[in-house]
Order: C-alpha cells, then structure tokens, then sequence
C-alpha cells in the first residue's frame, strides 16, 4: 500500500490513458461506459489522496522514471493543482452517470465506445497539465486533451458540430503553437523546461534577455488565453459547447477551461512572478481590462440568445472573466476568489449543462421556446436549474456569491473600485438571462413538446441534483472551496519577487 | 555593415518569422478549409526551426560522448520537436478528417458558402 502511495502522481496520469485505449478496444458502448465509469471514480480518488498527501505533508515531488528533475520530467503536486485535480476529477466523477443514457441517445452505437475513449483521453490531458511541473510535458497534454477535444465535439448530431470543431481545430492549434513558441524563448535564455528551475534562471539571467522573457511572456499569455477563452479570444467556444454532445459540453465546460486558467496561474504566479519584477509590467491592466469587457458583453450576449445551451456557452465566457478578475487583482482575496470560482463555477455549470442535457434527452430540443412549461413537467431538473441559475448570479447561500464576495473584497482593499461596480452590473445582468431562464421554464404555458416532457432517469437525474446541492453546500461550508484556495492563493502569493 | 552582418547571422530566425506569418496568414486569409490547414501546418512547421536552429552549437559535433571533443551540440531539441512534429501530424490528420466529414455534409469546404447554406437553413 506504502509503495501505491507513492506513486499517485503518476497513477493519476496513467490510469487515464489506459483506461481510454482499453476503452477503444473494447468496441461495445455498455462495456466502454462500465470501464469509463470505474476509472474516473478510481481517478477522483487518487486526486483527493493527493490533496490530503499535500495537505499533510506539503508539496510532493515526483521524478517521472527517475530522473531526478531538472532534467527528467517532474511531476510536481502543491496545494493549487492538487485543487484542480480535484476539482476536474470529482465534478466528473459526479457526472458520469449521467454519460450512460444520453450519449446511447444522441450518438450511434458504434461510435459509444470511441466517445467514452476519447473522454478519457480527455481526462488525461486535462489531468495531466495540472500536474506536470514540466512546460513542454505540459504542451504534450494540452495537445492530448485539445486533440479530443476535437473528437468530442465533432461527435455531435448536427452538422454545424463538424464546423465547430474544425473552427476550434484550427484556434486551438494556434493557441497551443503560441504556447509552445513561448516556452521555445524561455527555453533559449535558461536551458531548462522545469517550471520551478525555469523561474530561477530567469532571475539569475543576464539583463540582456530580458526582451526575450517578456516576448516569451506574451506568447504565453495569448497562447494560454485562447484556450481559456479570455475575451476576445473566445469565439471558438460558443458554437463548440453548443453542438457538442451534451456531456461533453457539460464535462468541457467544467473542466477545461479552468485546467487552461491553472496553467495561467502557474506561469504568471510559479514561473515569471518569481523571477522578474511582476507588478512593473501592464499585465494586470490588460487582464483586468479583458476580464471587465468578458463580464459584461458575454453576459449582454447571453441575455438574447434564444438556444439555451448557446446561452449558457456565453455566460461561461462572462464567467471565466470573473476567474481572469482574480488574478489580475493579484491580492489575496483576489486570488482566493478566482481559485474558488474555478470550482464553485464548475460545479453550477455542470449542473445546468447536464440539466439541458436531461431536457434534451426528453424533448429533443434546447431552444427556449420550446422549454416553456417544462418545469411543471420535470420539476426536479428545473429546479437544478433555477438553483444552479442563483449561483451564477451570485446571491447569497449558494456559491457563486463565496467567490463574487472574495473578488469584491480583493478589488476594494487594492483601491480598485470600478471594479465593484462591473462585478454588480454583470450579476445584475446575469439576473437578466436566468431570470429569463427561469421565467420561461417555470411560468410560461407549457409548449406542444413540453407537454410531453417528464423527469428523466434517475442515473441522469441524480448528478444533476448532487450537483445543485453542491453549489448549495458550498455555498455555506467553504473549508474546501474557499479554504484550500486560500491557501494556495498565499502561497502563490509568497512566492513572488 | 552592421545591419547586414545581423541579417545574415541570425538568417534562422528570419525565414522563422517569415514562415510563421505566411503560415498565420494563410490560416486567416483563406477561406478554403484545406488551405487553411496547409497554413496551419506552415506555422506550425516554423516553431520547430525556432527550436532546432539554436540547438546547433558552432563548433560542436554530435552529442556522443567522446574523450577527442569537448564541444557538443544540444540534442534535446530535436527530441522536443519529435514529439511536436508527432502532434503536429496528429493535427493535420484530425483536420483533414474533418474537411472530409464536412465536404460529406455541406458539398463543399469554402467556409463563406458553409455559412450561407447555414443562414438559409
């Protein structure tokens, strides 16, 4: 059991990718999906005996191979990513269940099995930016994971699904080639692809490299921003989750976006925040401002969308300039409440992309006038989604109120209060297309599909529940949440220049 | 001289800029989907000689330990390329997969007439 305990960090990559090709050659839906099940319940509990390791124990230090790091590959586990890990783990896990019925309802049978595969390949990726202290090690899973990305989006039903993935194929690639250019100039000026030893070199380099450290820097940035979906950067995600199938637009949504906003954390915070002289750059202007526009346009655009998933695509780019808020703010309760939104935004996006897959799996359709009525058909799903629904406002009790609090409280003690004032209009925005939401579903007469509409299986029912008491319990217990993120803000935060 | 003499010592790194926005260019300019994928494979292409150009040591013979020399060049990136050229074939093949797929559903791969045929739907 000792010499298991040991090796976590690599099992939690490797479970995965064994998982999918076995998955992949496995052929039949049921059997993929029993295996699929099973590995990412075995990988949510490798990830949350991580973060109790780190807990306990401080940082973990893991030499893939042997190689002790810099040079082999490390795989390095602190408080943030052992957060992500678990966050992209257990959200999934959570989820799961849900996979079995609506991908056996919107995908053809022969092709269940590579869905589950390419999920889990997915799942590697994802899991595998987050813990690898390696930047080109990084690169590779980022592209693992954008790779069946792809797949995953290209899987769904209509034919603009084949468009959006072909778009997103072709912005993703140029995003993580920017990535990769930017990890070429710091590799010029220090030797090294080691995140931790990386920061050093750069400090200790001489003067005349710091143009390429800063081209390096904006590289970076954009690269790592476009698969964040940072406004403007952004337009690939709107079409890719609203044609995806519905758990994978549920899982991508959960996960993706915030593994890509770790890796901006990562390099800002781990590797250039500790080497040159952070705060003297425009960074935190550009990020601030970008996030500012992301809060109130993206949630503008969300209010006159008529297709809900389109909607809920566009309020998580509005969402995602709350996380990119934090870290421009760059203070401690800045920071903590971008940490905390990476979760609290996951669980309650989870839960409404679920809860219009459920709807989709009655009716056959998410445009809203369609949806009118349902709730009075499925009263369980839309309650999901009216509590889910808060949370992205923000009101108190659930929580997305925890995160939008911290971020408040880090913009007026940095004397930044405009920023208050965008924080509100957006919410009160968003109060604009849940309410709309929640009007339609609730009140309006019940359409002809509606009509018909009833609560769908339990397996799919149960996640989206869990995950609406989620958002609910961490709304008033924030140990995990709030707590953890705090600390890992503190130490990012100490690690600075 | 001097603006010349920089010119051609850093010549590498020129064809590299200059790949790399052929490459961007192309995957902006065009509207044929194959097109773009072709400027997509150009762009990509010019960050592998970003990597390999400065792994060459003036001087330096091939990375196998040897008590005659003392100079080396850098072999680790060829192997990083390696793998980026792997991914980078992993790419263009899903691309490419995809044109197909999307030539299947809209009889055509110019992204203007697949936009129209989607207004009109």
């Amino acid at each position: 059991m000792k010499s298991v305990a040991a090796h976590l960090p690599a099992l939690q990559v490797v479970v995965p990718l064994l998982g999918a090709l076995l998955a992949g050659f496995l052929r039949r839906g049921a059997a993929a999906f029993a295996l699929a099940l099973a590995v990412t319940w075995a990988v949510a509990a490798i990830a949350c005996m991580l973060l109790w390791q780190v807990l306990q124990g401080g940082p973990i230090s893991y030499a893939l191979g042997g190689w002790p790091p810099p040079w082999g590959i490390e795989y390095r586990v602190d408080l943030l990513n052992a957060f992500v890990l678990v966050l992209v783990s257990l959200v999934t896990a959570v989820s799961m269940p849900f996979a079995h019925r609506s991908v056996a309802f919107e995908i053809e049978g022969y092709r269940h099995a590579w869905f589950y595969c390419m999920y889990l390949l997915c799942l590697t990726g994802l899991l595998g930016i987050a813990i690898t202290g390696d930047a080109f090690n990084a690169f590779v899973f980022l592209e693992i994971s954008s790779l069946s990305t792809y797949v995953l989006i290209a899987l769904g039903r209509d034919r603009r699904a084949l468009l959006a993935a072909f778009q997103y194929l072709v912005m993703g690639t140029i995003g993580a080639t920017f990535y990769v250019i930017g990890v070429g100039f710091l590799y010029l000026v220090t030797g090294s692809l080691n995140m931790v030893d990386m920061a050093q070199r750069i400090g200790a380099a001489p003067p005349e490299h710091a143009r390429a450290v800063i081209a390096g820097l904006a590289f970076l940035t954009v690269g790592v921003s476009l698969k964040l979906a940072l406004f403007p950067l952004h337009a690939w995600l709107p079409n890719a989750y609203a044609y995806a199938p519905s758990f994978a637009t549920a899982f991508l949504a959960a996960t993706a976006t915030k593994v890509a906003v770790y890796l901006l954390l990562r390099f800002f915070f781990t590797v250039f925040g500790a080497a040159i002289d952070f705060q003297a750059l425009p960074v935190s202007q550009v990020i601030l401002g970008l996030s500012v526009i992301a809060m109130l346009a993206a949630s503008l655009i969300a209010v006159f969308e008529a297709d809900l998933k389109r909607m809920l695509a566009y309020s998580s780019v509005a969402q995602i300039g709350y996380i990119t808020l934090g870290i421009g703010i760059a203070d401690q309760a800045g920071l903590t409440g971008s940490i905390a939104h990476l979760f609290n935004h996951a669980l309650m996006k989870a839960a409404l992309f679920l809860a219009v897959g459920a709807v989709f799996f009655r009716i056959g359709s998410v445009k809203l006038h369609d949806l009118a009525g349902i709730g009075r058909k499925m009263p369980l799903t839309a309650a999901a989604v009216a509590v889910a629904g808060f949370s992205l406002i923000g009101s108190p009790g659930t929580a997305g109120f925890i995160s939008k609090w911290y971020l408040a409280v880090g913009a007026l003690e940095t004397g930044r209060w405009p920023l208050v004032l965008a924080i509100v209009a957006s919410s009160l925005i968003a109060v604009a297309y849940v309410g709309r939401m929640i009007e339609v579903v609730w009140f309006r007469p019940a359409s002809a599909l509606a009509e018909s509409a009833r609560e769908p299986p339990l397996s799919m029912l149960l996640p989206i529940l869990a995950l609406a008491a989620a958002t609910v319990w961490f709304g008033i217990d924030t140990r995990l949440t709030a707590g953890v993120a705090g600390k890992a803000a503190a130490m990012l935060l100490g690690g600075l220049k | 001289m001097q603006a010349l003499r920089s010119v051609v010592d850093h010549y590498n790194y020129l064809i590299t800029i200059f790949l790399m926005m052929a490459g961007l260019y192309a995957v902006i300019a065009r509207g044929n989907m194959v097109k773009k994928l072709v400027g997509l494979g150009i762009f990509q292409t010019s960050v592998y000689l970003l990597y390999i150009g400065p792994g060459k040591i003036i001087g330096g013979t091939a990375p196998i330990i040897d008590p005659a020399f003392t100079l080396y060049s850098n072999p680790l990136p060829h192997v990083l390329i390696l793998t980026a050229i792997v991914v980078g074939v992993a790419t263009l093949a899903l691309g490419l997969a995809l044109v197909v797929r999307i030539n299947e559903a809209y009889g055509t791969i110019e992204e203007d007439e697949i936009f129209r045929r989607d207004r009109e739907t």
